[in-house]
């Protein structure tokens, strides 16, 4: 039985209350870097122009009504830049003192922003790429991740999976570097967890816009001829990072069989549908602001935002040391409606945290699933774990 | 249904003043009131509570029912005896928690989307004022002196002591995280909040001005059950100021306190996510509502036993008791 009645504590609180007479504030930037990309296949699924930075004025607004009550003021500057212009919109932020930056931004980019950014002390927040790497060998000790990796995301539909006992697979792999890359990570997951995977084909990006006018007619045809005669399987899971081929799976399979991955049953961070653990509120505060629904990119720089208000409300520091000591700490821990509090893996700078897996309009599940144990947190049965990363820019 | 009936021809049988004691349960899910006679345990009757019934409470004269209809974002009023409906009261949108002043004619409502607590005259059923605090408002608990009305906001991670003469805050005192609920010891020295995330309970002492000191944490602990799973929700402290019952959610737990050396004594197992608290008129059973289980808990508080389980609608979220 646990019980910490200490004049420790009493004093640290009361530190923190003190400090409302030393006002505090607090700079950010959001930089997101906006690629050429084809449209989605979901009119659903279009870019707002706000992606991201809607997420951050709420953060501003959150972490204000709090910052209200101890002195502490937040101002987020957004930047939206094309690839070819995004160093150049690094510098700027630096040169405008700015040290917590949140970027937007594929695996490429974001490391060389992030040791630009390192070269000036500053602390940056993944809010968006998946890739594995960059919390394995490719890590930055001045790198926050708050987006999942391509490993926890995979991990959280095995995991259903096999609780379910859908324990084979047939996984269908799209051709880009990213839909490899993530077939890579359902493979090991299949390994990790028990799986089988029976059938394993890749589908051809051939190119071309990714709708058309009454396209499903030949969609219909095609797609169960390309998924027919596949070993005896008890699912699907669709490998299809971008986006152009998992979303059509289901009802044109061959086989009729349940379709996890990238299209049926997703994994996210957040979905404008999410309304336990108090989500609710969160939900109506993000949509009067942003007249939208919200997006992963959306709540993952909250997040990444709402990290730094709690470090700077606990801690009372906005320096980037300040802040990343802090919420690397065991102290840290920040309530972010997914049913407990989410904190940071000391190896490899990841958020530990629930995934929820999205049917495109409700919460079916939330993994880590019942009966996936874990000496530490059974957060950590998703994703690398400690001995299985190989970052040391932590150590 | 056929339980139903049977519900309704027993609570011809028993209804009218001077009867045993009753407990009104919210459940949430089921858009209903469960009446439950506190001496047979049986269920008297059940009733519809308006649309997502969440807080509950009871007017100090023990005869108008409180029910925040959360999706209904109105205060549904009811009379104890006879079940039927009152005028209702405004509440401000989403109304989730709140608390009555003894002297009955305030009720100081957390309006969870708006980062507000409204305070609403009972007697003219009107809105007397609208308190900005942090981000989503949800515990609530008033001093014994009905001077202080403490209010916990979730994601700011705050108590703040709102004056009741001039509705202005006076505290704030930073807590773990997701605070839930607020409880002071009769006496008024001591308030509890509990932090649902942090899976912590923070205790002040209270200074005869209402000025709160922190004096400690109070941390939990089961085997065998992920300590991510202990979530303090809803607690009480016994008349006397001894022991202090916290609700631990989804570890299925009621925790005793004792509630001076801020010692956890024991666990107490009972239905599943049990989430408010109520202690009988006379202080002898504490009422748990245990969402996941659709039943209540009886706990005998003496012997800090759970005696007995109620079954009752669907996903049952608070509980109050009259004499």
């Amino acid at each position: 039985m646990r019980n910490c009645l200490t004049p420790l504590f009493a004093a640290l609180i009361w530190c923190v209350s003190a400090i409302s007479a030393a006002a505090v504030e607090v700079k950010a930037a959001v930089l997101r870097v906006d690629y050429q990309t084809l449209l989605p296949i979901s009119r659903y699924d279009l870019r707002p122009d706000d992606l991201g930075f809607a997420g951050a004025v709420l953060a501003d607004e959150d972490n204000g009504t709090t910052g209200g009550f101890l002195g502490h003021t937040y101002e987020t500057a957004h930047i939206a830049a094309p690839p070819e212009q995004a160093d150049a919109a690094l510098d700027q932020i630096l040169a405008d003192g700015v040290r917590l930056v949140v970027v937007l931004a594929n695996a490429e980019d974001l490391l060389r922003l992030t040791d630009k950014a390192a070269e000036a002390g500053a602390l940056v927040f993944n809010a968006t790429a998946p890739d594995t790497a960059l919390r394995d060998g490719e890590c930055r000790g001045n790198l926050l991740h708050i987006a999942p990796s391509r490993a926890m995301n995979a991990d959280a539909v095995a995991q259903f999976a096999v609780w379910k006992k859908w324990g084979d697979w047939f996984l269908i792999a799209g051709s880009n570097p990213a839909d490899v890359a993530l077939a890579e990570a359902f493979r090991r997951a299949a390994v990790k967890f028990g799986a089988e995977i029976v059938e394993d084909r890749t589908f051809e990006d051939t190119g071309g816009s990714r709708r058309t006018d009454s396209g499903h007619v030949l969609v219909q045809r095609q797609l169960p001829l390309d998924t027919q005669d596949a070993d005896d399987h008890d699912v699907v899971i669709a490998a299809d990072e971008t986006d152009y081929f998992a979303r059509y799976l289901s009802y044109h399979i061959w086989t009729p069989r349940p379709v996890m991955g990238a299209g049926g049953l997703r994994p996210v961070a957040f979905h404008g549908a999410h309304e336990a653990w108090g989500a609710t509120q969160f939900q109506t505060r993000f949509e009067e602001l942003a007249g939208r629904y919200v997006r992963p990119e959306d709540y993952n720089t909250w997040l990444a935002l709402r990290v730094v208000g709690e470090a700077v409300t606990r801690a009372n520091t906005a320096e980037p040391d300040g802040v990343r000591d802090y919420v690397l700490s065991e102290e840290f821990g920040l309530a972010a409606f997914k049913g407990q509090k989410v904190t940071f893996r000391d190896w490899n700078g990841q958020l530990r945290q629930p995934i929820l897996l999205y049917d495109g309009s409700i919460t079916v599940s939330v993994s880590p699933q019942e009966g996936f144990l874990h000496q530490t947190s059974p957060l950590d049965t998703m994703g690398l774990d400690r001995p299985e990363s190989g970052c040391t820019a932590f150590e | 249904m056929k339980s139903l009936v049977f519900s309704i021809a027993l609570a011809g049988l028993v209804a009218g003043p001077g009867f045993a004691g009753k407990a009104f349960v919210s459940n949430e899910r089921g858009n209903t009131i469960t009446v439950i006679d506190t001496d047979s345990w049986e269920v008297i009757t059940e009733f519809f509570g308006g649309n997502r019934p969440r807080g509950i409470t009871v007017s100090p004269d023990g005869t108008k029912l409180y029910v925040c209809a959360s999706d209904d974002n109105i205060l549904r009023v009811f009379d104890t005896e006879t079940y039927e409906e009152l005028p209702s009261l405004p509440s401000g949108p989403d109304p989730e928690l709140f608390v009555i002043e003894p002297a009955g004619k305030r009720l100081y409502i957390a309006n969870e989307d708006d980062n507000l607590v409204t305070v609403t005259d009972t007697e003219t059923r009107t809105i007397l004022a609208e308190v900005p605090v942090g981000v989503e408002p949800e515990g609530m608990g008033i001093s014994p002196d009905a001077k202080f009305v403490v209010n916990t906001s979730e994601t700011t991670n705050m108590a703040h002591f709102i004056s009741t003469e001039d509705y202005q805050i006076k505290h704030n005192v930073l807590v773990d995280q997701r605070p839930r609920y607020a409880q002071y010891t009769k006496d008024g020295t001591r308030l509890f909040v509990t932090s649902e995330i942090g899976g912590t309970v923070t205790v002040m002492d209270i200074a005869e001005d209402g000025t709160p000191s922190v004096v400690g944490k109070i941390g939990f602990e089961v085997p065998g059950v992920l300590p991510e799973w202990l979530q303090p929700v809803g607690a009480k402290v016994t008349a006397d100021g001894a022991r202090l019952f916290v609700a631990l959610g989804p570890a299925n737990r009621v925790a005793v306190v004792d509630a001076q050396s801020l010692e956890v004594l024991d666990y107490i197992l009972v239905g599943q996510r049990v989430w408010q608290l109520d202690f009988t008129p006379d202080g002898k059973y504490l009422l748990t509502t245990n969402g996941n289980s659709n039943d209540i808990t009886v706990i005998d508080v003496a012997a800090e036993k759970a005696v007995r389980s109620v079954q009752v609608g669907q996903q049952p979220w608070g509980v109050v008791t009259i004499d």
